[in-house]
């Protein structure tokens, strides 16, 4: 079996605290970006992998800490 | 009383720790490729920024080897205090309630603190009075404790918050101001000042000397 | 000459050599060069790493002393601490980098001065930072300073090195060319203390560390190569990136190998990459070296033997072995995590090969390329015209009281608190005098006789004042520095130093250049220090011209119990205050000046080196017996700054009457060296003042600061003070 690739997004639980989206949301308009806001900055984790059915596994384990993070797995399709 | 101070890739502040056990009782190293506690009777996971803090502080240190011992030790009554970076492995391994999250400023933040003692009665503790004062430093950029609403209630009924930031002394915005927690049981202790940094005047306080000779005076765990 | 050769200048010339420059290789060779020994010159015979215009200025220093162990030459210098211990430290630039990506420049200067340490077998303890940005006013100077702060940051407290000091700066002419210089000090035992020199014909080359990529290749000024322009990504020349976790893991196996006594030589390696490192290690030992570049661990495919050579990849180390020892070498790498390879060995006969697989790509005599690069002699002219602008008129009013809050609020005096509290300074539980504590860092050594003696620790450097008078200026740098040696009780044992210059091909910045040296080297034979080492940044200048001519030194000192250092804040009311020294100060040159839009002195005041070095030792004496409750020294700002630092400091507030009436201005914001505040017991005073220069001008007492000279006075509560000084926090928001 070839490997997959797939993508994890982990995010800041909704609630938490995010300052580092706080910092991004005032930076841009400062730039000259206007309408921005709900800014909430996480973590992209690439990898690929032999069985992409572990992959939540990973995510609760190691990957993401589900206290604090959500995480979503995205597994490229062929051709895709 | 045998202190036993892990060293993980990239831990700072093991030798500080081991120094600072080493004046209450005795201390060794214990490396985190091994699987031996070497019989201590309390386990210090050190400061520092173990594994670089890659992917979370703590994340890849709490499968380290000799955590399965730790995690073994710890289930059984055995005394482990987690100093900052110690703090972070214990919450991620579930050996501690809540999270380290980074501080309000995003910035790495090295202060002499004051620390007000909530609860005088564990065994980290004893030797102190209840309310006393600590000058303790904290140096950290991820150390603002979180847990959800329901579990935050339940510690302080508990009584498992054991340390907290004096008014106005929160470096890092940890919800109630929470500088430090026990696990249910009472022999798991995190807290992210660091104590082993106050244990002399010379260097600035020797206020945090009593966080380890408390245990010296609890004796070993039954 | 041929088509090849043609070809050959012009590459050359694409690589930063001159014309003539080629032609001496051409002619040591005695054949055109191959790409990989064009580019191994072309570093090596670069500025940064032969020194060819500040050779002969670098020779006329005073490099010895009785408590010298390691002189210029090796990876750091190194003094003797008594104990059986040795403590070794230098300071180097990160300048270009850092203009460039301020983060990773300011943090892999950091960790290329841990190496520097420990490459001589020196545990690293300290590093302090010296920080030169255009006004504050630039958005471009406040993002290089946030960005390298954080870098500083980043690298020294995860590699677990506290931060102890530095200086900060804000002057127009650094808008371009900011300063980052990184100093590092570190501790051994004496006996331990090793030498990068290769030995023994048959003695394998070893690398250990992180592995080898494309990282600084075009960025050092002189790879601008032209291939570089055919679109190849993978070519393009990449930031280097530092990691303080492999440095960790590196420093501790370094360490650990030497602790074993398992290596013949040991080096970092820095700019240039394996180049420099080979190259030197091999010349200073009078050996050869070969190398096959295929055996260096890469992380990017199909790197040419050239860009293995020139990398300037982070984070790893070269040694010599015997071949006994290395499986016990591999095996205490495996235990720190740390890959290993051998890639090399020691030969008789002075050449450095370089082989791919095999194969030879590159061959040429050691001395060719580390002893034979043109020095070229300086021609210094004193500038016909003043050289920097007058600075922006920041203040308008003549009010005293005005002028001290402007001047505590204003960027280069504000408190620094913003700053150092990102630094961890108490990892390794050293740390006796913390950033704001005193006017310089203080680290205990391990006690002997019942007591724990201690190192004093301070890095100072001046440009405006230089611009001024390069002589007399860097004069100052240095008297600036042992004075803060002094406030702390400690005695200085070495100094190294970071000049940084612009283009001294110019007359004019020759001219600096070497009138600065003149007054560095006047300096430290009249103080008795020698230079134990450091660095030399050159070219730092834009289309508007050079930067301040910047000398930064740092000084380690002695003091003999740690219990008595000293601190600079106000400790006790009623405590009396007593300014010490033949102090003549002079509003010319002076930080309000500056303030007031005034254009730089045509020179500066004469000095009484030997005086204020009498003054200076005094201070130092009377701190050790316990005498004082403070000192602190008057630098910029003058009289009036340095009571208003030591009121805030302290938390208390002072009464003060000074004798001078005629130029009250003067008397209160001038600046000279010499002149010191101190606080004691009124018994304890006057018995200071029958060896020096003493007058009682008043007490710690209450919450303001009040200062009368003459019809001028200052009378400010220290909540208005403290909330002008922290004025900095807002650059960090």
């Amino acid at each position: 079996m070839g490997a997959v690739k797939a993508r994890v997004l982990v995010r800041p639980k909704a609630g938490i605290l995010d300052p580092q989206g706080a910092a991004v949301a005032r930076a841009l308009p400062a730039l000259g970006f206007e309408g921005v806001s709900e800014v909430r900055v996480g973590r992209l984790i690439e990898l690929e992998v032999a069985d992409p059915a572990r992959l939540p596994e990973m995510c609760e384990r190691l990957l993401a800490n589900p206290l604090i993070e959500d995480y979503e797995v995205l597994v490229e399709r062929d051709g895709g | 009383m045998k202190f036993g101070v892990i060293s993980f890739p990239g831990s700072c502040d093991d030798v500080d720790a081991r120094q600072a056990c080493a004046r209450v009782g005795e201390a060794v190293a214990l490396w985190h490729a091994d699987h031996d506690l070497a019989g201590v009777d309390v386990v210090v996971i050190p400061g520092g920024f173990s594994y670089g803090d890659y992917l979370r502080a703590g994340a890849i240190a709490r499968f380290a080897p000799i955590m399965t011992e730790v995690i073994e030790f710890a289930r059984e009554g055995g005394y482990v205090m987690g100093i900052c970076n110690g703090f972070q492995v214990c919450c991620e391994a579930g050996l501690l309630p809540g999270a380290l999250l980074t501080n309000i400023e995003r910035r790495f933040v090295c202060r002499q603190v004051t620390l007000e003692l909530v609860n005088a009665s564990t065994p980290f503790t004893a030797a102190l009075a209840p309310g006393a004062r600590l000058s303790i430093p904290v140096k950290h950029t991820t150390g603002r404790y979180y847990a959800p609403p329901a579990m935050l209630a339940a510690l302080h009924d508990a009584g498992q918050v054991v340390l907290r930031y004096a008014p106005g002394q929160n470096p890092n915005g940890s919800l109630d101001d929470i500088a430090g927690v026990i696990n249910e049981r009472g022999n798991v202790f995190g807290l992210m000042p660091h104590p082993e940094h106050a244990v002399d005047a010379l260097t600035g306080s020797s206020d945090g000397l009593a966080l380890f000779s408390s245990l010296v005076a609890a004796g070993a765990p039954a | 000459m041929t088509a090849a050769a043609t070809a050959g200048v012009q590459r050359a010339i694409a690589l930063g050599l001159t014309a003539g420059e080629y032609e001496l290789i051409v002619a040591r060779l005695g054949r055109e060069p191959s790409e990989v020994e064009l580019a191994m010159f072309s570093l090596l015979w670069s500025e940064h790493c032969s020194y060819k215009h500040s050779k002969p200025l670098l020779r006329t220093l005073p490099t010895d002393g009785p408590r010298l162990v390691l002189g210029p030459g090796e990876n750091a210098g190194a003094v003797d601490v008594g104990g059986g211990l040795s403590v070794a430290f230098k300071v180097e630039s990160h300048n270009h980098p850092s203009a460039v990506e301020p983060f990773q420049g300011a943090a892999t200067g950091v960790g290329g001065i841990l190496r520097d340490i420990f490459a001589v077998g020196a545990r690293p303890i300290a590093i302090l930072d010296s920080l030169r940005f255009g006004e504050p006013t630039s958005e471009r100077s406040r993002y290089l300073l946030e960005r390298s702060v954080a870098g500083i940051g980043h690298y020294g407290n995860s590699i677990g090195v506290p931060t102890v000091g530095g200086e900060l700066y804000f002057e127009a002419p650094y808008e371009q060319n900011c300063l980052i210089n990184a100093m590092c000090v570190g501790l051994i035992e004496t006996s331990r203390l090793i030498r990068s020199a290769a030995s023994g014909a048959g003695n394998l080359l070893v690398l250990f560390g992180a592995a080898t990529g494309r990282d600084g290749i075009g960025g050092a000024s002189v790879l601008a190569s032209a291939e570089l322009g055919e679109g190849d990504a993978a070519k393009r020349p990449s930031v280097q990136i530092g990691d303080p976790f492999a440095e960790k893991k590196l420093m501790e196996c370094s360490l650990d190998l030497l602790e074993r006594g398992l290596l013949v030589a040991l080096q970092d390696l820095g700019a240039a990459g394996l180049t420099s490192a080979a190259c030197e290690m091999a010349s200073k030992g009078a050996v050869g070296i070969d190398i096959d570049v295929a055996r260096v661990p890469l992380r990017e495919a199909d790197m040419e033997p050239f860009e293995i050579m020139v990398s300037e990849s982070q984070e790893r180390m070269l040694c010599v072995i015997e071949p006994a020892a290395l499986d016990a070498v591999v095996a205490v790498c495996e235990h720190w995590e740390t890959a290993v390879a051998t890639i090399g060995e020691v030969t008789d006969g002075g050449l450095v090969r370089v082989f791919d697989a095999g194969r030879l790509v590159g061959e040429m005599p050691v001395s060719a390329l580390v002893d034979d690069c043109p020095v070229y002699e300086l021609d210094p002219q004193p500038p016909a015209q003043p050289l920097y602008p007058p600075p922006v008129r920041a203040i308008a009013s003549e009010d005293p009281g005005e002028a001290l809050l402007a001047l505590l609020r204003c960027p280069n005096l504000a408190d620094r608190r913003p700053l150092f509290e990102q630094y961890d300074s108490i990892v390794q539980s050293r740390t006796v005098r913390r950033p704001g504590q005193a006017d310089a860092a203080v680290l205990a050594l391990p006690e002997r006789d019942g007591c724990i003696p201690g190192i004093a620790i301070a890095i100072d450097g001046n440009g405006r004042r230089v611009a001024a008078d390069p002589y007399r200026g860097t004069i100052e740098a240095v008297l600036e520095c042992a004075a803060n040696l002094a406030c702390v009780g400690a005695e200085p044992l070495g100094l190294t130093n970071c000049l940084n210059f612009g283009n001294p091909e110019k007359p004019h910045v020759a001219w600096q250049l070497c009138e600065s040296v003149r007054g560095l080297g006047d300096a430290c034979r009249a103080l008795s220090i020698p230079v134990v080492g450091g660095n030399v940044s050159l070219y730092n200048e834009g289309a508007d011209g050079p930067i301040y001519p910047t000398p930064v030194v740092g000084l380690v000192g002695e003091l003999p119990d740690v219990s008595r250092a000293g601190r600079l804040g106000f400790a006790a009311e009623g405590d009396r205050i007593a300014l010490v020294g033949d102090f003549a100060p002079d509003i010319r040159g002076s930080e309000l000046a500056r303030l007031g839009g005034t254009e730089l002195p045509r020179a500066l005041a004469e000095i009484d080196i030997a005086a204020v070095a009498a003054t200076q030792r005094a201070i130092r004496d009377a701190v050790r017996s316990g005498a004082l409750a403070s000192a602190h020294d008057i630098a910029e700002g003058g009289l009036a700054t340095a009571l208003a630092e030591c009121c805030l400091a302290g938390g208390l507030g002072a009464e003060v009457v000074l004798a001078e009436t005629v130029k009250p201005l003067r008397a209160l914001f001038g600046e000279a060296p010499g002149g010191f505040i101190v606080t004691g017991g009124d018994g304890e005073l006057r018995a200071l003042a029958e060896h020096i220069e003493l007058h009682i001008v008043g007490s710690v007492s209450g919450n303001r600061l009040t200062i009368v000279a003459g019809e001028a006075r200052i009378e400010l509560s220290l909540e208005l003070m403290r909330e002008a000084h922290g004025s900095l926090a807002a650059l960090f928001a």
